[in-house]
């Protein structure tokens, strides 16, 4: 069959490829600037085309209880919210990883903190890839930088998530998803019959019962548990790494963006090469599991790396940490929802080449 | 196993009268000597076991005493995060509209911490059954206050009595909920006697039964005992219970359906 | 007349020696035991087996389900 080309808003294109990826279920609430998710999902009806549910929930928290809910029943199930509503989401999220469940999760991210702005940011880098609810776990996170990849990484995130039981992020901004672009759509998949041996569906005589939970008393059995996290996590460092290289080869100077940012820094690559200035771009699409070997690699060939996001550096750290100290790292970035222009970005390269 | 028996000739399959259902798990409860949680569960077991529905059910447990519910029932489990339960009842029922789904809660997991996600699924009427077991304290934590502490009782954290002024009063959940159109059959009951018990047998089949029609939740609150909290016997405390919990949360039907015969 | 005779079985290691279903016997057959069971607890046990009925308002309040029911008419 054959894909569709549209001209959508990034949040539409999430709710199109939702449908179109097979999804049961969607829950969701309305906030700034993700709300076109819920309200597009409720005019298209999927119900009526493939039986997927959509309903919007008294809350964020309540949203995410109904997906773990129906992700315990072994269902394809999402959720979208913009950084404060997925700040109430931690706890549900910290459960679902513990009870090992597979679900969506989308964070439209605006600029915080507290109630903050409702324009774009990349402030919720910390909340995505270190925690952000509690206990050890993580989630894979999947950074669009254009509406096809938000599209995209919606069936993406789903078979990440169902392939390693775990809950999957994709972490956009409101530029992305307030933006128009072309999206090539794929063909309706058709919602899976298959139940995972681990779901609650009532229990037959043929097996046992089974229980979704993240309880466990005794500290030497919650041990191993976490182990076999870790051992999860490893498994999904070692295999599931995704960048963008963008002039890489005889770089001097690297960027290291996602999302909006990079969109900015591609400009940026063209602009300081104009000026003689051997910048490249490393644009990582998983910010968990981070491209750390590559940024090592890279950090054998440039001089410096630059991180650039709409924040007040939060995936520094982690370039800080994959760079282990063989080049000079810094941050540029703009917050409160301001997104740098690329020229600015030049401007600030090459005041950390001359030192200023 | 040791026993105790009576007169052993009357000891014979065909004399049987009453069994702890299959449905019921061999597993030792933990709950203390005396407390209603072991009666509510045997007797929702029992309903769901005589109603051939165990393959169907899908329940979901709480955070509190019973948050180990799992063990004690042989039917599919989700342990809910604090107040939850009725959110992720909601995300099954919806995407499996045809298995028996149903919610176990306390007066904290319930009344406190999940008003809202009790109260709006109320209001969607979610076809699910909410079980409330009301023991007007926090069990498991310790003996704090509940939202359903009675006036003057005391506990861990009213030490002198639950004082109105600054505390406010016992929250009716069953009351409040029973206001809502989306609710089918709200109903009050107890298992401190065997004539009580029996009265919620009945209630629990007659909301088993009701989530087929598909007209709207089901609430059935269980007003309980907690001999350790309320530093009483078991005997006592139901003493205590009948004096002083059914004075204010009186049993009965709240809401009936219309549709339904008596 | 035929007469209704009831005999219980208490499993007595799993009884937590609450008492309620003493208080619910209608008949006066169940008593507590002067010694404990392995958990510690005074089980419950019918004292005067001759006394009951076969009602089974015992089992139906045990919250630990330990009493199974038996009647006959004799």
């Amino acid at each position: 069959m054959e894909k569709e080309l549209k001209l959508m808003k990034g949040n539409e294109a999430v709710a199109e490829a939702a449908i179109r990826a097979g999804a049961d279920g969607y829950f969701g609430y309305p906030i700034t600037p993700q709300s076109e998710i819920l309200e597009y999902l409720m005019e298209a009806k999927p119900y009526e085309k493939t039986g997927m549910v959509v309903l919007q929930a008294e809350s964020e928290l309540a949203a995410i209880n109904m997906v773990y809910g129906g992700a315990g029943c072994g269902k394809k199930v999402m959720t979208t919210s913009s950084s404060p509503g997925i700040s109430l989401k931690q706890e549900g999220i910290s459960y679902i990883a513990g009870a090992e469940l597979p679900c969506l999760i989308v964070n439209v991210v605006r600029g915080g903190p507290g109630l903050g702005t409702i324009q774009p940011a990349q402030s919720d880098y910390f909340q995505a890839t270190k925690g952000g609810g509690h206990g050890d776990y993580h989630l894979i996170v999947l950074a669009p930088a254009s509406v096809q990849e938000m599209a995209d990484f919606v069936d993406l995130g789903f078979e990440l998530a169902f392939k390693y039981r775990n809950p999957a992020m994709i972490l956009s901004d409101g530029a992305i998803g307030q933006m128009m672009e072309k999206v090539w759509l794929s063909p309706q998949k058709e919602r899976s019959k298959t139940v995972p041996e681990w779901a609650t569906t009532g229990k037959p005589p043929t097996r046992e019962r089974n229980v979704i939970t993240s309880l466990d008393l005794d500290p030497n059995a919650q041990e191993v548990f976490n182990q076999k996290l870790i051992d999860k996590y490893n498994e999904i460092r070692e295999q599931e790494v995704r960048y963008e290289e963008f002039q890489c080869e005889d770089a001097e100077y690297l960027f290291v963006a996602y999302g909006t940012s990079a969109r900015v820094c591609q400009k940026s690559v063209l602009l300081a090469r104009e000026q003689g200035i051997k910048a490249g771009l490393l644009r990582p699409i998983t910010l968990f599991p981070f491209p750390t070997k590559k940024i090592n690699e890279l950090a054998d060939k440039v001089k410096m790396m630059l991180s650039v996001e709409m924040s007040a550096g939060q995936m520094v750290e982690d370039v800080l940490l994959s760079v282990n100290g063989k080049v000079p790292v810094y941050h540029f970035g703009r917050m409160g929802g301001i997104i740098p222009a690329p020229d600015e970005v030049v401007e600030n390269l090459k005041s950390k080449i001359t030192g200023g | 196993m040791a026993q105790a028996t009576g007169i052993k000739e009357i000891i014979k399959p065909e004399n049987l009268v009453y069994k702890k259902t299959k449905l019921m798990t061999d597993n030792v409860l933990s709950y203390c000597p005396g407390c209603g949680h072991g009666t509510a569960h045997r007797i929702i077991a029992e309903v769901i076991d005589e109603e051939g529905l165990q393959s169907e059910s899908i329940g979901i447990c709480p955070v509190g005493c019973s948050v180990l519910l799992y063990n004690f029932m042989d039917i599919d489990w989700q342990e809910a995060a604090h107040g939850r339960a009725p959110a992720v009842a909601t995300g099954i029922k919806r995407l499996m509209p045809e298995k028996f789904v149903f919610t176990y809660q306390g007066d904290g997991d319930l009344a406190a911490i999940g008003t809202a996600e009790t109260i709006h699924s109320c209001n969607r009427g979610e076809n699910i059954l909410i079980v409330f077991i009301n023991n007007g304290i926090y069990g498991m934590t310790g003996g704090q206050m509940a939202p359903t502490t009675l006036p003057g009782m005391k506990s861990s954290t009213s030490p002198y009595g639950r004082d109105i002024a600054t505390m406010g009063n016992p929250l009716k959940m069953t009351d409040i909920v029973a206001t809502l159109p989306g609710t089918y059959y709200v109903t009050r009951q107890s298992v401190h006697t065997p004539a009580n018990v029996k009265k919620t047998k009945k209630a629990i089949r007659k909301a088993v039964q009701y989530q087929k029609l598909n007209k709207g939740t089901c609430f059935v609150e269980i007003v309980s005992n907690c001999p350790s909290n309320w530093k009483m016997t078991p005997v006592q405390s139901n003493k205590w219970l009948e004096e002083n919990m059914l004075p204010y949360y009186p049993l009965g039907d709240m809401k009936i359906p219309e549709d339904q015969p008596a | 007349m035929a007469k209704i005779r009831g005999s219980i079985v208490v499993e007595i290691d799993r009884c937590k020696g609450c008492e309620v279903c003493m208080v619910s016997c209608p008949t006066g057959t169940i008593a507590m035991a002067k010694e404990v069971n392995h958990k510690g607890y005074f089980y419950a046990y019918p004292a005067n087996p001759d006394l009951c009925i076969g009602c089974a308002n015992c089992a139906m309040v045990c919250p630990d389900g330990v009493i199974t029911v038996y009647k006959t008419k004799i």
